[in-house]
């Protein structure tokens, strides 16, 4: 809300200058977000009227003026506006001004001398305006200060304000509350009722009295709706951000500024028969006053009138029945609409009001008679006419019961006691009825605050008024518990290091992704979809961490980043009950960093397989399945304690080609919980005895996976055999077409003796017996 | 009989003269030799009077004596100077660079997060989490913000097609943990949340960590203890200004914004804190008796504050980092900064 301090300061005027008094808004909480001048700094320019404007004798487009700026004689000014005529009233800068960016002094024009300038309002750094000199009301006071004149000193003040403040969307509602911050004296207006000359009334109807509980309407006629608004009202209605339009609009902006109450006035010969409150029906529609037509929706109050809406209640009036220019009689509102009737109405139809946004916050109903007498007065006094009766129609308005504030119980929440007497002082600034019971308070909320119902909603207001910066800041005490640390469990953080010191980058993507990419992927993929996507790159939930990481890698691609090597630890999300965390990586282009001192190679499937058996600390069991994604013969599902916990693999070639690649990725994604699980270490006694190693050769079928063999091998091993390794993998020359040779270490050793030959050779056959049982493989001649 | 000092200053001239230690043990095998000169020498002692055999053996042994130092001395020499041409020739040029690879990072956001959690672990915050996809329940109703309030139209919230909510902050997660623990509780909540906002300041999912302390006394002094305390040690300033302004957030009262003195002007005035010397960084406040009341928790007895803050905002005030959406772009160039 934009708002002017001068207004405010007629209302309340703390000693506090504009800075003082901003700082002690916000740290009340209603927080200043910007204080703007109402115009930039100049000086010297005083209110004048041009007596005549002739030709000047050596220019065709200048004229020469003679000006009464107050003075005894007129001066002379040059002047080169196209409407500079006799009789018009204009800013004059006189000799020795300084204007934004341009310095006043007294000069020849060519050949005549020049004692001034006329302004427009671009000269003055003042927004708006035609071009050409700014010209002023008729009845502008000639000689006087323009800036004190047009109140050019102000400062518009805009505060954020919280949406529990409806009370503060007001120049009164502020008044009163700056008055409570500061212990400064408030002068609210005085509002007496308005004479009543006629007896008209229009009959009112209420339906939905819940939503409605008060309404209060008012015929005036005979106005002139032509009628000039008076020039203190326009600048109280520009300094607060409102576009003035027409005297009796302008009116009813200004008692929603000055009191909160939004009011509307229809042209009353517009309206069929009387007005009822009620809810819109199935498929009204109505033209509203921003041109917009809108379909109605079953819970959306309207005002109609016998051919249907008129008003949308609340929120914004129909254009049908707006007042115009022509306007003689008018029919006012003041209602009470219940925030609950109006809450998420207008945004529903993409509107945002003036009315509806204090409305949906909670309007004062107890100040919607005061306001209808302050606007029918103001209509009177500024377009005439005569006023009929208020007519009331009241149901059941919000209660405000009585809440008890216990000291104690504001002490504990606070952290420092804050006396009886300053809390009921306060909260009785604040509007409401206090009674002091010395332990605890009784506190009646006043009717313009939707905020106060519960203790808690009063220790607010309390410690808000004491000052959070007088409430110390306290290391609190508790008592020291330690925080479980589990051991066999890797945290995030470990397994994000982990990753870090194998060069991996870590990346954090979008959650939602290009649902093309997911099924890309994998068709079978079922995305959630957003309702309300940013767009459609971003509207469907990731299933799997890879979309975002090839689209991380063409990034970097496209920056001359070849080389990329890179993780994300995030969820996935198949469902609201299933998002599992999972560790996904990519890694493309070179093993290492182009370096003097190690050839150059393309990182393949064992460089990343390698990397993920550094993080699990022991050999993955790996087995060859078909994933989507990855290349059929280049892919691997991983598992462990009996199931499949991830995959690993090269992209497959035919997504390479459609992300445009210039070459496969190599993929990983798991289970992160999986990874992170560890046994405890146990302790076993290292052997004093030596250790024997023998390398095997055995040929087997080149299809069987030395997976197979090496589970064959452990099958047929021996309490003594301590490790079983691959060491080659053998094709060609000596082994016979579609067999392959694999050569394996084994290291025996036992804890109590040294082997003797017949030990080790019996525990070797062993090992070539379930070797041939198991997978047909034997020892190489 | 030759004179053995001639013997040997010819020999010294010998040894001097060798280029290598093969010429050496020629010139030693010349003097010393089976049929070596100063060898000879002493054969021929057999054939001298007795009266002259001693004093000439003992001129012969001197000399002997300072043609084997000498050689000693050649040979020492040689074999340094050998070992010297060996050492120069391996000699590596230490400034190449090393070997291998190379260390990649963390993420700007995970640091920060990290940061953040071990700060407020050290203080006995436990981390605990939430589902990201939540329904209206969670992340609104038992929060205290009913439908159709306005603070509904602060969140900007996305929905899936099946009618539930990506969340919008953290605190959901208070909700579910105060639903499955008993108070004493102390926590913190890192994650991801959405909003339906995409511009030059807004990323339409970012990083939020909520706290939450209940007990039976926690004030609002000690909510402003913690966070002072906590912003003072992220930023490393012991002279870090902050101040906490009254403010609304349905699931807390009293509310506070926090705000700490502008760490990039210091309180001087900059583009960052659009010229008012305070960054607003944090929302906090009481926890609401009606979050209480949603898990059933007894509100006479306990007490407890909760706060929220933005991570990409900490990094990027604490790292300098001028626009919000590098961090989602993932340039390796921007994060190998972080490194």
């Amino acid at each position: 809300m934009q708002f002017s301090e001068a207004w405010l300061r007629s209302l309340v005027n703390p000693a506090l200058d504009t800075s003082q008094l901003a700082h002690a808004l916000t740290m009340a909480g209603l927080e200043v977000e910007a204080l703007t001048p109402a115009a930039p700094p100049f000086n010297n320019v005083v209110v004048a009227e041009i007596l005549s404007a002739e030709k000047h004798p050596n220019a065709d487009r200048l004229r020469v003026c003679q000006v009464d700026v107050g003075e005894a004689a007129p001066v002379t000014i040059v002047c080169g506006a196209p409407n500079a005529a006799a009789g018009l009233k204009v800013p004059c800068a006189r000799p020795g001004a300084a204007l934004p960016g341009i310095e006043i002094k007294v000069a020849k024009v060519r050949g005549v001398e020049s004692f001034g300038m006329l302004c427009s309002t671009k000269e003055l750094g003042l927004e708006g305006g035609a071009e050409g000199l700014m010209v002023l009301d008729a009845d502008a006071p000639v000689g006087e200060d323009f800036r004190q004149w047009l109140n050019l000193d102000d400062t518009l003040i805009t505060l954020k304000l919280t949406p529990n403040r409806a009370d503060c969307l007001s120049v009164a509602g502020l008044a009163r509350e700056v008055g409570a911050i500061t212990g400064a004296e408030v002068r609210l207006p005085q509002i007496g009722e308005a004479p009543t000359r006629i007896k008209d009334t229009l009959p009112v109807k209420v339906t939905d009295s819940a939503a409605c509980p008060l309404y209060l309407g008012r015929v005036v006629r005979g106005i002139n709706a032509q009628a000039a608004t008076p020039r203190w009202m326009v600048e109280r209605l520009e300094h607060s951000g409102i576009r003035p339009l027409l005297a009796p609009i302008d009116i009813t902006n200004y008692v929603l500024l000055e009191l909160g109450q939004p009011m509307h006035a229809f042209a009353l010969s517009r309206l069929q028969g009387g007005v009822e409150v009620r809810l819109a029906h199935p498929g009204e529609t109505l033209e509203l006053l921003n041109g917009q037509t809108v379909e109605l929706a079953p819970d959306m109050l309207v005002i109609a009138d016998a051919n249907g809406p008129v008003a949308l209640a609340g929120i914004m009036g129909g254009q049908p029945t707006s007042v115009e220019r022509v306007t003689v009689d008018v029919f006012l509102e003041a209602a009470f609409f219940a925030p609950s009737a109006i809450a998420g109405r207008a945004r529903r139809l993409g509107l945002s009001t003036d009315s509806s946004h204090r409305f949906e916050r909670g309007v004062d109903f107890g100040a919607a008679r005061r306001a209808m007498e302050r606007a029918t007065q103001l209509l009177l006094d500024i377009c005439g006419g005569q006023a009929g009766p208020i007519s009331e129609t009241v149901a059941e308005l919000p209660q405000r019961p009585p809440i008890t504030l216990r000291l104690a119980r504001l002490e504990r929440v606070a952290g420092i006691a804050i006396g009886a007497d300053q809390v009921a002082r306060g909260l009785t600034a604040l509007g409401a009825a206090v009674e002091n019971r010395g332990d605890s308070l009784v506190v009646t909320p006043p009717s313009f605050r939707f905020d106060l119902a519960i203790e808690e909603d009063l220790i607010e207001e309390a410690v808000r008024l004491f000052g959070y910066d007088n409430i110390p800041a306290q290391p609190p005490a508790a008592p020291s518990r330690m925080l479980p640390q589990d051991e066999k469990v890797l945290g995030d953080d470990t397994l994000r290091q982990m990753l870090v010191d194998l060069d991996y980058q870590e990346v954090i993507t979008y959650s939602f992704v290009d649902p093309a990419w997911e099924t890309a992927l994998d068709a079978s993929a079922r995305p959630l979809p957003l309702a309300n996507p940013l767009a459609v790159q971003l509207s469907a939930m990731r299933t799997t961490l890879w979309g975002g990481l090839i689209e991380t890698l063409r990034h970097n691609l496209n920056r001359q980043q070849e080389r990329v090597r890179i993780f994300e630890l995030g969820r996935v999300y198949l469902s609201q009950l299933e998002q599992p965390m999972r560790l996904g990586g990519l890694v493309h282009g070179d093993v290492l960093p182009e370096q003097w001192g190690a050839a150059a190679r393309r990182v393949d499937f064992f460089d990343l397989k390698g990397d993920l058996e550094r993080l699990f600390g022991q050999p993955l069991e790996a087995r060859s399945a078909a994933h989507p994604a990855l290349h059929p013969g280049q892919s691997a599902e991983l598992r462990a304690e009996g199931r499949a916990f991830g995959w690993i693999g090269i992209l497959h070639p035919r997504l390479v080609q459609a992300f445009d690649l210039p070459s496969a990725p190599v993929l990983f994604e798991i289970d992160s919980a999986v990874l992170a699980r560890r046994g405890l270490p146990r302790h076993a006694t290292v052997s004093r005895f030596p250790q024997v190693r023998r390398d095997l050769a055995f040929v087997l079928d080149a299809h069987t996976p030395a997976g197979e063999l090496l589970a064959a091998l452990r099958k047929g091993a021996s309490a003594q055999v301590r490790s079983i390794d691959v060491f080659d993998d053998y094709r060609g020359k000596g082994v016979p077409e579609n067999q392959k040779s694999l050569a394996i270490r084994v290291v025996m050793q036992d804890t109590e003796r040294t082997l003797t030959d017949q030990e080790v050779e019996d525990a070797v056959q062993n090992l070539v017996d379930s070797a041939l049982r198991e997978c047909n493989a034997s020892l190489r001649a | 009989m030759r004179n053995p000092n001639e013997i040997v200053a010819e020999a010294l001239a010998a040894i001097h003269g060798c280029p290598d230690l093969q010429a050496l043990e020629q010139v030693k095998a010349g003097y010393l030799g089976k049929s070596g000169q100063l060898t000879e020498l002493l054969k021929s002692l057999g054939a001298m009077p007795a009266d002259q055999r001693k004093t000439a053996g003992a001129r012969i042994n001197e000399a002997k004596q300072a043609v084997e130092a000498a050689l000693k001395g050649r040979r020492d020499a040689l074999q340094q100077a050998e070992l010297d041409r060996q050492l120069a020739a391996e000699t590596l040029d230490v400034t190449l660079p090393g070997r291998g690879l190379a260390r990649g990072g963390l993420h700007p956001v995970s640091r920060t997060l990290a940061r953040i959690q071990a700060l407020f672990r050290s203080i006995g915050f436990e981390v605990a989490t939430g589902p990201e996809i939540e329904t209206d329940f969670y992340n609104f109703t038992a929060l205290n913000i009913p439908e159709d309030h306005p603070a509904r139209a602060m969140h900007d919230t996305f929905y899936l097609q099946s009618g539930e909510l990506l969340r919008t902050h953290t605190s959901p997660v208070q909700v579910h943990h105060m639903q499955t623990h008993q108070p004493p509780l102390r926590i913190i909540a890192p994650g991801r949340v959405y909003r339906c906002d995409s511009d030059v300041t807004h990323t339409p999912m970012f990083h939020q960590i909520e706290g939450l302390w209940v007990d039976e006394s926690v004030s609002f002094a000690d909510l402003k203890g913690v966070l002072a305390d906590f912003m003072r040690n992220f930023f490393e300033r012991d002279d870090l200004p902050v101040r906490f302004r009254p403010s609304f957030f349905p699931f807390t009262e009293p509310s506070a914004e926090m705000d700490i003195g502008c760490v990039m002007c210091g309180g001087e005035g900059c583009r960052v804190c659009s010229h008012t010397g305070w960054l607003e960084v944090l929302g906090c406040g009481m926890v609401h008796p009606n979050v209480f009341r949603h898990v059933d928790i007894d509100t006479e007895r306990f007490v407890g504050f909760a706060f929220g803050l933005g991570v990409e905002r900490l990094a990027m005030l604490r790292y300098g980092v001028d626009d919000l959406r590098l961090f989602f772009e993932n340039d390796l160039r921007f994060l190998k900064q972080f490194n």
